[in-house]
């Protein structure tokens, strides 16, 4: 087996800080006591004025319910999905959600903007909590499908024939048989939905009302204005959050 | 067993025809109507927003987001190749590397691109730290222009260069490698004669994995290149809401769709999807 050489691992070096440097100097300046980019100590006052402040407060309690429902609604959804295309194919289902994976976000905002417009012509309700759920559980769904396909690949089919063969229902065969040998892959699929779902911007800002801002509007709208350590310290929360629930997540695809 | 499965998938059926199907045909009826006085639509039925995409001024932000999306991509294969082949050989330490290229790959992408403002802006990390070693005198331009959009691009898109690329280095037989040393061929000649050619599928698989969303972006053009780096996103967006414009706004949409799906049909073959 060839080893990498003294360049490879040097270059290796220099891309693996390329991607990880930018967010460990942004978590490292959150703690900055200045407001400026000038290190003059260390100090938590941008942690607590995140905590203190009302708007951030609420943004995230309507980020976190939104990925709450969307997560469990998506969740069973698509693994319901992947269990049933496991069973056998349907190219046009397979093939509309690798489109919608695909679709650039923006696309997938303004055609919903548009088709929820539409529908309100008829309905006498407006966007808000409920349309960026419903925008959620849609975009999410896909990602469900493909982490619970490939637990189910390393599932054997014969397992279930003997479950039904000694009498056991489909629903049954599925429930007791299958369900508890791709549960990792389901708990896996959550957890990338989830947060897909609370880091979503594009799609969000444009089917949100003014009652559901969630964090990443606020944190947008923030950035837009300029730099600001509030920023840095939601941030590296942020950061160190889903990066707990990612490491979890690629533990349990791969056991 | 037919009548249960049709339930397993009816859920999924319902999400995708309502949410995602529907909404993209209302775009399609949208994309041919007038637009409204007030915004929103009416009617006569036309095309003339299909033919308002052959204005220079459109064309020009086409191809401009085509430059930027292509330069981006060409750098993610540049960098993200060796990075690859490093990972390949890196024996037991594998998984342990490529969760470090996927790692900041899954933490929220607005904060990472807000991380390169926080670098590259005029009072940012790098420009205190270049005027603080005396080595500039007033702040370099480094943000708000192409450079920086595709800087932000690169960064947020080169997993998806990486895990393709490494998967068919992978299933490279390392003795097609030996024996093309055996031969003679130096390092180089073995790279760009053996190995490329046997990673070709990876290699499509990135770079349509890259190129896709690069073409597509809204937020990295919107926050790194400032207002003067307009892309087909921004674009799309601006008809949308400050334009109201919306009969325009769809059909640059549609045809934005239209060149998604026609990279994918020249560049997935058969058999190949799997690395996607």
């Amino acid at each position: 087996m060839k080893r990498p050489g003294v360049s490879l691992s040097i270059y290796a070096l220099g891309a693996f800080l390329f991607l990880h440097l930018p967010l460990l100097i942004l978590a490292a300046f959150s703690f900055n006591a200045s407001r400026f980019t000038v290190w003059e100590g260390f100090s938590l006052r941008w942690y607590a004025g995140a905590l203190q402040d009302s708007q951030l407060i609420e943004a995230s309690w309507n980020s976190l319910i939104i990925a709450i429902f969307a997560t469990v609604v998506s969740t069973i959804i698509g693994t319901l999905c992947a269990y049933g295309l496991w069973k056998r194919s349907s190219p046009v289902l397979t093939g509309s959600l690798y489109l919608s994976l695909v679709t650039p976000e923006i696309v997938t905002g303004i055609s919903l903007l548009a088709f929820y417009q539409w529908i309100f012509r008829f309905l006498h309700v407006q966007l808000g909590m409920h349309t960026v759920i419903l925008a959620h559980i849609s975009f999410s769904i896909a990602y469900v499908v493909i982490v619970v396909m490939a637990r189910l690949r390393t599932v054997d089919a014969q397992l279930e024939e003997a479950a039904l063969d000694l009498g056991a229902n489909e629903w049954q065969a599925f429930r007791y048989v299958t369900l508890p040998a791709i549960l990792p892959g389901v708990i896996a699929a959550a957890l990338l939905a989830f947060t897909v779902s609370f880091d979503d911007y594009v799609i969000t800002s444009l089917v949100a009302g003014v009652d559901s801002e969630t964090l990443p509007m606020v944190i947008y709208a923030i950035a837009r204005r300029g730099v600001n350590p509030v920023v840095n310290a939601i941030s590296a929360m942020i950061v160190v959050g889903f990066g707990a629930l990612i490491l979890i997540s690629e533990r349990l695809r791969t056991t | 067993m037919n009548r249960l499965r049709a339930w397993f998938l009816a859920p999924s059926w319902a999400v995708m025809l309502a949410l995602f199907l529907a909404p993209l045909a209302i775009i399609l009826a949208y994309s041919f109507l007038t637009r409204g006085t007030y915004g929103g639509i009416s009617l006569p039925w036309t095309r003339e927003s299909y033919q308002r995409l052959a204005d220079p001024i459109y064309l020009a932000i086409l191809w401009r987001s085509f430059w930027i999306a292509g330069v981006s991509t060409v750098f993610c294969l540049l960098l993200g190749f060796p990075l690859a082949l490093f990972i390949s050989r890196s024996g037991k330490r594998k998984d342990l590397y490529l969760s470090l290229v996927m790692l900041p790959f899954w933490t929220s992408f607005l904060v990472r691109t807000y991380a390169w403002m926080f670098l590259l802006r005029d009072t940012g990390l790098i420009n205190t730290l270049l005027q603080k070693l005396g080595l500039i005198h007033s702040p370099l331009p480094l943000l708000y222009n192409d450079g920086a959009v595709i800087l932000g691009l690169v960064y947020g898109y080169l997993p998806f260069m990486v895990l393709p690329v490494y998967a068919t280095l992978e299933r490279l037989d390392r003795n097609l490698l030996e024996a093309s040393a055996d031969l003679g061929a130096r390092p180089w000649a073995t790279l760009t004669h053996v190995m490329v050619p046997l990673c070709a599928p990876g290699i499509r698989a990135g770079t349509i994995l890259v190129f896709i969303p690069c073409l597509g972006a809204y937020l990295t053009p919107d926050l790194l290149g400032g207002g003067k780096s307009v892309m087909i996103g921004n674009l799309i967006q601006n008809q949308f809401t400050t334009a109201r414009d919306w009969p325009f706004g769809s059909a640059v949409s549609l045809a934005l769709m239209a060149v998604v799906m026609l990279l994918l049909a020249v560049f997935v073959r058969r058999g190949e999807e799997g690395l996607l």
